[in-house]
């Protein structure tokens, strides 16, 4: 597992990644786009707990789906009147835009070879100018957000999550979440 | 924050017939508040890229944030922080807007 690295010659932000690696971030990807473009779907349980922690497709609509609230929050705290217009004017626009955000993460990995079914010992190399690393950020941020509302992930929790075993499915998603904070942690550094 | 005190009927005074955004109209703040999820080189970086502030501005805006639970990062007329208030959720940063203390 690498991170990325700034390209000293072009100043373009790269990372290697496994081919399995690649395929779980386009898989949150279109988790991501899906609850962004149909939010009632339903979320019914898929039978392995893995999948259903993963599974942003919730099955409240929102506002009440914890994920879009936390997205898509609330501009006035206090003035019921003026949040409803802020949402209606810029909800479906901040929709579309981070759903277009996480589409170009997929077609950036697929554009670098990522196929359909993933093939043991591929490796994917990605390499992210300007522009593209700042939709990296904004993916990798709306999916923490998406998965750390969902495992309830709170301020300096990290010993109860260090505490789970390893085969708690809540550990494996919260070692996910690890991960993409990781990758943009090391994407803040190459961009800045 | 509200002008809790002033007048009985505070929706009526909140919600005037006229237009908000002139120039006898007090300034609004945009706030940014904690959230568990957020890294703090990430947060630094978009008050950076998005209000051009030098680092260190934004360090210590994000430092607020994280050790107060909120700060205020930008002020302006209504509309321009709707704008700002709307750059941040894009960003995936929990940014809400009010009138300036008075």
């Amino acid at each position: 597992m690498t991170g990325f690295k700034r390209h000293r010659r072009s100043g373009a932000a790269v990372a290697t990644f496994t081919v399995f690696e690649a395929d779980l971030l386009r898989s949150l990807a279109s988790q991501l786009i899906e609850l962004l473009r149909n939010e009632a779907a339903t979320g019914a349980s898929q039978g392995d707990p893995l999948e259903d922690l993963l599974d942003f497709s919730g099955p409240t609509t929102a506002p009440e789906d914890p994920v879009l609230a936390r997205l898509f929050p609330t501009a006035y705290p206090d003035d019921e009147e003026a949040a409803g217009d802020f949402r209606r004017f810029t909800e479906s626009t901040l929709r579309d835009g981070k759903a277009a955000g996480a589409a170009a993460v997929i077609d950036t990995l697929e554009e670098a070879g990522l196929p359909p079914e993933p093939e043991d010992g591929l490796f994917i190399d990605v390499e992210l100018d300007e522009a593209a690393v700042m939709t990296w950020l904004r993916a990798f941020t709306d999916m923490r957000l998406a998965i750390a509302t969902r495992l309830e992930v709170e301020e300096g929790d990290e010993e109860y999550w260090m505490s789970l075993p390893d085969d708690d499915p809540r550990a494996q998603v919260h070692d996910i979440y690890d991960w993409l904070g990781y990758l943009q942690e090391t994407l803040v550094e190459a961009a800045a | 924050m509200h002008n809790e005190g002033v007048s009985t009927s505070p929706v009526e005074l909140e919600e005037p017939e006229v237009d908000d955004d002139t120039s006898l109209a007090r300034p609004w703040v945009t706030i940014v508040w904690n959230d568990p999820v957020n890294l703090m080189s990430y947060v630094t970086f978009v008050f950076q890229k998005y209000f051009g502030y030098p680092k260190h501005k934004a360090e210590k805006l994000m430092m607020e944030v994280h050790q107060e639970g909120r700060s205020v990062v930008s002020t302006g007329s209504r509309e321009e922080m709707e704008r700002d208030v709307q750059a941040m959720h894009s960003y995936g940063l929990w940014a809400t807007m009010q009138k300036a203390d008075a």
